[in-house]
């Protein structure tokens, strides 16, 4: 159990609260946002009109799962 | 200190992305081109002619294309790791930081990943109904949201049971908690089922097979690339804890 034995002792900093909360909604927002484009964008509800995105990301959209055409 | 871990979750995520292109490459694309081969048999079989140029070759679509979606993809989700790593490391499982960053990706695979696939799987081109796609959509996002909500519950129980009935029991309660949400979620969810009676069935096996491959090796890579770099981070920094107080 060495492993379990370092466990306890690990000074690892904790990220205090106040300093994650920006960084977590500013770029929370973003990253979701790029995901939106990658897998859901010019389907069902478009952003940018036409299908170039759609057609460009086709391939990866099926194969990640995401409902397509 | 929070814009070193998301440039590693970010760095991570590229790698990641990389590696499942790999994977995508060669056990996604021929099941891709089985649908897209029966799509034209159709299209073929009804007398309709392709005269038109498509927007984005093949070519395109199955190289660059899904790189460049699985990188975008690799990056947000390696982002939001990393993000996530931060507010659980240190509060959520008393361990080591590599070895939340491992907790973490499993998780983060069972709760995005596997579970939205298990209601609502992947399909290949042309095994679904074009007009649905509203549908699709809005289930598929319904049934992830809902799931990730789950588990953020399911935590939070398993945390407080933990402390009253143990680690091995808290844990188990707090994954039943997720399962029997996660299951009543899936159970209300209309069911979507448009495959056509002639779809290839190998071509579909094989496509959802290399759906959940390629996440299988997308988030492990992410977890263990991310771990190996905060991991080494903490050990090389060693600075002195200013700010006891902040905790």
């Amino acid at each position: 159990m060495a492993l379990g034995a370092s466990v306890p002792t690990v000074s690892a900093p904790v990220v205090p609260v106040r300093e994650l909360v920006p960084w977590a909604v500013f770029a929370g927002v973003i990253l979701l946002a790029l995901l939106y484009l990658v897998g859901m964008d010019q389907g069902a509800t478009s952003v940018f009109s036409g299908s170039m995105l759609h057609e460009f990301v086709h391939d990866g959209r099926h194969l990640l799962g995401f409902p397509c055409h | 200190m929070v814009r070193t871990l998301l440039v590693r979750g970010m760095l991570a995520g590229v790698v990641a992305a990389l590696l499942a292109f790999v994977f995508a490459w060669f056990f996604g694309e021929p099941a891709l081109d089985g649908g897209i081969a029966y799509e034209d048999a159709l299209s073929t079989a009804a007398g309709e002619t392709d005269g038109e140029a498509p927007l984005v070759s093949r070519g395109t679509q199955s190289t660059i294309g899904l790189l460049v979606a699985l990188l975008i993809y690799g990056v947000a989700v390696g982002g939001i790791f990393a993000l996530v790593h931060g507010g659980a490391q240190g509060r959520l499982f008393r361990l080591a930081p590599r070895a939340t960053a491992g907790v973490l990706a499993l998780i983060g695979y069972v709760v995005v990943v596997l579970v939205p696939f298990l209601k609502y799987p992947s399909n290949p081109p042309a095994s679904s109904v074009d007009d649905t796609i509203g549908l699709r959509s809005g289930t598929f996002v319904i049934m992830l949201l809902l799931s990730v909500v789950a588990a953020i519950v399911a935590v939070a129980v398993g945390q407080r049971l933990v402390a009253r009935i143990g680690t091995w029991n808290g844990v188990l309660a707090g994954a039943a908690v997720y399962v029997v949400i996660a299951g009543i979620v899936a159970a209300l969810l209309p069911v979507v089922s448009e495959t056509p009676a002639d779809f290839p069935a190998v071509v579909l096996y094989n496509f959802r097979v290399a759906t959940l491959g390629i996440h299988a090796v997308l988030w492990a890579a992410v977890g263990l690339l991310f771990g190996l770099l905060v991991s080494r981070g903490t050990r090389s920094a060693e600075r002195p804890t200013v700010g006891a107080g902040a905790g």
